[in-house]
């Protein structure tokens, strides 16, 4: 049998209450071995109760003890939750009681991993657990809880089926070549079908990168020549009225100069070198160097002087920039325009020293990533890593598909790479079975000899 | 009496293990209810199909002898899916009802260590857990070293017509009544399964004109890797297709109860293939088709024969209709208003034992010596029964000389696909072999089976040194055209490239070798032999193209395989406790339990058990065993 984890599973820090979990077939026996109340082996299993944890004699917290037994919980084991008032010093305590009576620290995550070890979440649900305990703003808890719902489970599962309906049909065609009233299925008609399941995982994979920015937010980078106004534009959009800023460093990987929520996005302004430095970034790192930033970076806030003509490295970056999300601002509109700049960048206007144009930057930044869209529409987005490097991996097979196309191979072997895609899709959520295709084989058509 | 093995059962499964047990030099006895029944073809007159037929050739590259057969008896022959890939193409033959069990039997009668007795098996003696014998329904014990039960469907055989059901096997014979409940008794699991065969027709009653016409393939096919073709391709005769129509499909709605299965009879516990349903199944589970193809099939060209030769066999028309509606039925067919039924459609009910009771080698896990093949392992079908037979001859053998079981892998033989699927799975219904089967498929070709399995064959003592040799000739000439092929340039001349042009081809600018050459999706070793001698035989010419071909899919499949072969390496101690890991899924245990699977591979094929499962036990078999699974 497996061992009893205990972990504390509220955010440490001063709140309301705090609660620690227990999960393991000896949680029940060793809360009670702490607990002043009524006898908790006795206790039926979905109920709560009050007491006190005591060590010895010593009454440690007043709380209420929440008893779930095997199997309808959430790992399937043993769970109890005890519910304590919010102090670090209290809900510590409690653990380490605890744990002298014979729980182990629970690694970060073990509870979902029994649950997924457990059978009781698939795979993909599992990640979303781990995600929603790593929700970093309300739009990431509700997408952790799309993904655990099953709904992405769903998503794919359909696509899985048309893939499977079209896999059936070539087969089919293969084990009962002389059954005139099925269709044969040709690589003309596989040509409209293999675009539908090429667009439908484009979908998922585009939609996975919303997924990332919900659950990540999105990447800034000020870029500029030095006393281009780098420092100030970001003043200026950290303190803006309608910008709440906050005071997360070190979210990512990267170090973060300031955020803010955008419509309940976190905007991250990732640290260019010490924006605040006022130092030429685009001089003293070279041009290669910004190119990397780029690249790390979601969007590029790009920073030119309305007082001067646009140089050969700002032209270059510029083309550098190109396809990724970009604004380009012109800054110092306070002073003479002497910029020689196309209209067709789309440049906006401001100035830092009026603050002057900061709300249209916003607004820009809004539209770029369908923010508003983001808001209001179903959170269901792929958004793990895992899940992202096996739908690219489909998008390749679907090429060597299209490459059999156009080599003529005959449709059975062509068949062998939609196979494989449709395999793929199923390691998302943790299913691959042969079986599937022959029982959709036998109901999807009328064979028989 | 004393044998070595004894072989229970004179069907495709019992022909095929008595004669290799006795050609390897085992002291065989063949037991048959009836003589005038060995080889038999009770349901359809056809041998091969679509992974069918590849068996029928890894059967003959092992050392088997339904391919020959099938090639003496068959009366139209037909390559199914040739405009398709290499990977997906199959003989089917049309075979002679008589000629067919003819040919066999003579094989039986030459072999030099067979004896065959007419009997019916009704108990196994066994000491042990070890097989020793059988005993006769007269109560003669004959003891062997090993056993092999081929009995089909005649364990408890009940024939369905409507709503009579009369305890007797294919064509009226005597029923095995105790056997079954005798290896219940010893343990086994015994599961009921059902299956049908559609009316015959008088040949004469049926007016042709108003059918459409059937022919064989105008090139010619063997199964056989050793012999040549010996036939005219004009001597074939032909098959013909009808339809039903609205008024069949009203005369079976009207009269649906009346069905043996359709609650015309109320203790029906037997579950029938899907791949196979009666006409009643597919006009109700497909309400909305408005016809249904029938082919109309000779049963054998020897039209003196009193029980086949004049018949006509209806495939797809399978029934459990009573006889006064099967006449109804059989006369709203355009062509056959008249036509005269020799012998009505009948659905059949029989116990089989369930397959996760057999070891991968056919000994069952129960006995030791103990095998069994064919229907009564849950198959259906003539071939998925002799492959099985000659596997179980072939490790009935292998044990006898204390050697270790041949296993062929799921990469390796369709042959391993189905015996893998049967123990790892189980069944629900009669299981067939589909190309959907096997994962693959691209390495398990008709035209690779003597290269997949002959040296196989040749190691257990059924391919002779004659024809081992002719194997090696190809493989050696196989590797010489590749090299020929990378010897060998075209030089950018007019005539080439205007040869090039010709074909949708394009123009050469430096020499280009015959090999590359060959990899353009338009050139073939047909077209490039137009332009230079290639001087080696048409089967060497086949292999090597389909390499160069195929060559990106041919390495993707082994690269997958290799995967599978990699898990199917890693072995599971037999006395292995489920119970003891820790999180595994109860269905998993259970499952686990029941097959007791031998790998890795083999664990994560059984439904219910699933990637994490497999984690979970390897890392108990590291803790636990030391087994160093990376």
């Amino acid at each position: 049998m497996n061992d009893t984890i205990a972990a504390i599973s509220t955010a440490l820090g001063v709140g309301a209450i705090s609660i620690i979990r227990v999960s393991g077939p000896d949680s029940i026996k060793i809360v009670n071995n702490i607990f002043k109340g009524e006898n908790l082996n006795k206790a039926p299993t979905h109920t709560i109760h009050y007491g006190h944890i005591i060590e010895k004699t010593n009454v440690i917290d007043e709380v209420l003890v929440s008893i779930f037994k095997s199997p309808k919980t959430f790992t399937t084991e043993d769970i109890v939750e005890i519910n304590a008032h919010g102090s670090i010093a209290t809900t510590n305590k409690i653990l380490e009681l605890l744990l002298e009576n014979g729980c182990r620290l629970a690694e970060p995550g073990e509870f979902t991993k029994r649950a997924y070890m457990n059978g009781r979440i698939d795979l993909l649900e599992a990640e979303g657990v781990m995600d929603l305990i790593n929700a970093k703003s309300e739009k990431a808890r509700k997408l952790a809880i799309n993904q655990m719902d099953g709904k992405l489970s769903l998503l794919i599962r359909n696509l899985r089926q048309d893939i499977l309906e079209t896999l059936a049909n070539i087969e089919v065609n293969i084990d009962y070549p002389e059954y005139e009233d099925i269709l044969e299925l040709t690589i003309n008609d596989l040509k409209p079908k293999i675009d539908n399941i090429e667009k439908k995982i484009e979908e998922l994979l585009s939609n996975s990168e919303n997924g990332k920015i919900i659950k990540e937010g999105i990447k800034v980078a000020i870029l500029g020549k030095p006393n281009v106004g780098k420092s100030s534009l970001l003043n200026s959009i950290l303190n803006e009225d309608k910008a709440i800023v906050t005071d997360i460093k070190g979210t990512t990987r990267d170090y973060v100069e300031g955020s803010i929520y955008l419509n309940g996005i976190p905007l991250n302004f990732i640290d260019t070198a010490g924006i605040r430095k006022t130092e030429d970034i685009v001089e003293k790192i070279g041009v290669d160097k910004s190119i990397k930033l780029i690249e790390e970076a979601d969007l590029i806030l790009f920073l030119l002087n309305n007082n001067e003509k646009v140089s050969k490295e700002e032209k270059e970056l510029i083309e550098k920039i190109k396809n990724k999300k970009h604004i380009i601002i012109v800054n110092k509109i306070d002073l003479d325009k002497n910029i020689d700049i196309d209209n067709e960048l789309n440049p906006i206007y401001i100035s830092t020293l009026n603050k002057k144009g900061i709300e249209e930057i916003l607004n820009r930044i809004k539209e770029l990533f369908n923010l508003g869209k983001l808001e209001t529409e179903d959170l269901t987005y792929i958004s793990n890593a895992r899940s992202i490097s096996i739908l690219k991996e489909a998008l390749k097979r679907i090429e060597d598909v299209r490459n059999g196309i156009k080599n003529n191979m005959p449709i059975d072997m062509v068949e062998i790479d939609i196979k494989e895609i449709w395999n793929l899709l199923g390691t998302i959520i943790g299913e691959t079975y042969e079986d599937e295709l022959i029982n959709q084989l036998f109901s999807q058509f009328c064979l028989g000899k | 009496m004393n044998y070595d093995v004894i072989v229970v059962g004179g069907g495709h499964a019992g022909c095929e293990a008595c004669l290799a047990t006795s050609k390897i030099g085992h002291k065989t006895l063949l037991i048959t209810g009836n003589i005038k029944n060995i080889a038999d073809m009770p349901c359809n007159p056809s041998i091969g199909g679509s992974a069918k037929g590849i068996v029928v050739r890894e059967i003959d590259a092992l050392g088997g002898m339904m391919g020959k057969c099938a090639d003496e008896g068959q009366i139209q022959i037909k390559m199914l899916n040739s405009a398709k890939g290499p990977a997906v193409q199959a003989l089917r033959a049309q075979a002679d009802k008589v000629t067919y069990p003819q040919k066999m039997y003579e094989k039986l009668k030459n072999s030099p260590n067979l004896d065959i007795k007419e009997s019916l098996v009704e108990d196994l003696i066994v000491e042990n857990n070890e097989i020793k014998g059988v005993i006769l329904e007269d109560g003669t014990k004959v003891s062997s070293k090993a056993v092999i039960l081929t009995t089909g469907t005649y364990l408890k055989a009940d024939i369905l017509v409507g709503s009579t059901r009369t305890r007797q096997g294919p064509h009226g014979e005597r029923p095995s009544m105790h056997l079954s409940d005798n290896l219940e008794k010893l343990g086994f699991k015994i599961v009921r399964l059902k299956t049908g065969t559609p009316p015959r027709v008088e040949k004469n009653s049926i007016n042709y004109e108003k059918t459409k016409l059937e022919l064989g393939d105008d090139v010619f096919h063997t199964f056989s890797f050793d012999d040549k073709p010996n036939y005219k391709i004009e001597d074939q005769i032909p098959c013909h297709l009808v339809y039903t129509n609205e008024n069949t499909h009203k005369i079976i709605r009207d009269n649906l109860s009346k069905a043996s299965m359709y609650g015309g009879l109320d203790d029906i516990k037997g579950v029938g293939p899907r791949y196979c349903p009666s006409i009643e199944d597919k006009i109700v589970r497909f309400a909305d088709k408005e016809r249904h193809q029938l082919f109309l099939e000779p049963e054998s060209k020897i039209s003196n024969d009193e029980t086949y030769g004049n018949t006509i066999y209806i495939q797809g028309f399978s029934t459990s209709m009573p006889h006064d509606i099967q006449e109804k039925m059989v006369h709203s067919l355009v062509g056959l208003e008249n036509a005269k039924i020799l012998k009505y459609a009948y659905a059949i009910e029989y116990d089989a034992i369930y397959p996760t009771q057999l070891k991968q080698s056919l000994e069952t896990k129960l006995i030791s010596g103990l095998f069994t093949a064919g229907q009564i392992n849950g198959t259906s079908g003539y071939e998925e029964a002799a492959c099985q037979g000659l596997i179980a001859g072939i490790n009935a053998s292998l044990k006898l000389k204390g050697k270790d079981p041949l296993i062929l892998g799921r990469d390796e033989a369709y042959i391993g696909v189905l015996i893998d699927d049967l123990v790892t799975k189980g069944v629900r219904d009669p299981y067939r072999l589909l190309t959907s089967r096997a994962e693959y498929r691209l390495l398990l070709r008709h035209d690779n089976a003597d290269l997949r399995l002959r040296k196989y064959g040749y190691e257990v003592g059924l391919i002779n040194e004659e024809q081992y040799k002719k194997l090696n000739t190809k493989i050696d000439n196989m590797v010489k055209l590749k090299e020929y092929l990378k010897n060998n340039k075209l030089t950018p001349t007019v005539k080439t490239n205007e040869f090039l042009k010709s074909i949708g081809s394009t123009i050469l600018k430096d020499g280009i070798t015959l090999y590359d050459l060959l990899r353009r999706p338009e050139v073939t070793m047909d077209i490039l032999e137009q332009v230079i001698e290639i001087p080696f035989d048409n089967e060497v010419k086949e292999q090597v193209e389909i390499s160069i071909k195929y060559e990106g899919y041919i390495v993707k499949a082994r690269k997958e395989a290799d995967k599978m072969k990699d898990l199917d390496n890693k072995s599971i101690p037999e006395d292995i406790d489920y119970n003891k890991i820790h999180n595994l899924a109860s269905e998993a245990k259970q499952k686990l339990n029941e097959v007791r699977p031998t790998s890795l591979g083999q664990a994560l094929r059984i439904s219910g058990v699933n990637p994490t499962d497999i984690s979970l036990i390897m890392i108990y078999l590291k803790k636990e065993y030391h087994y160093d699974h990376k």
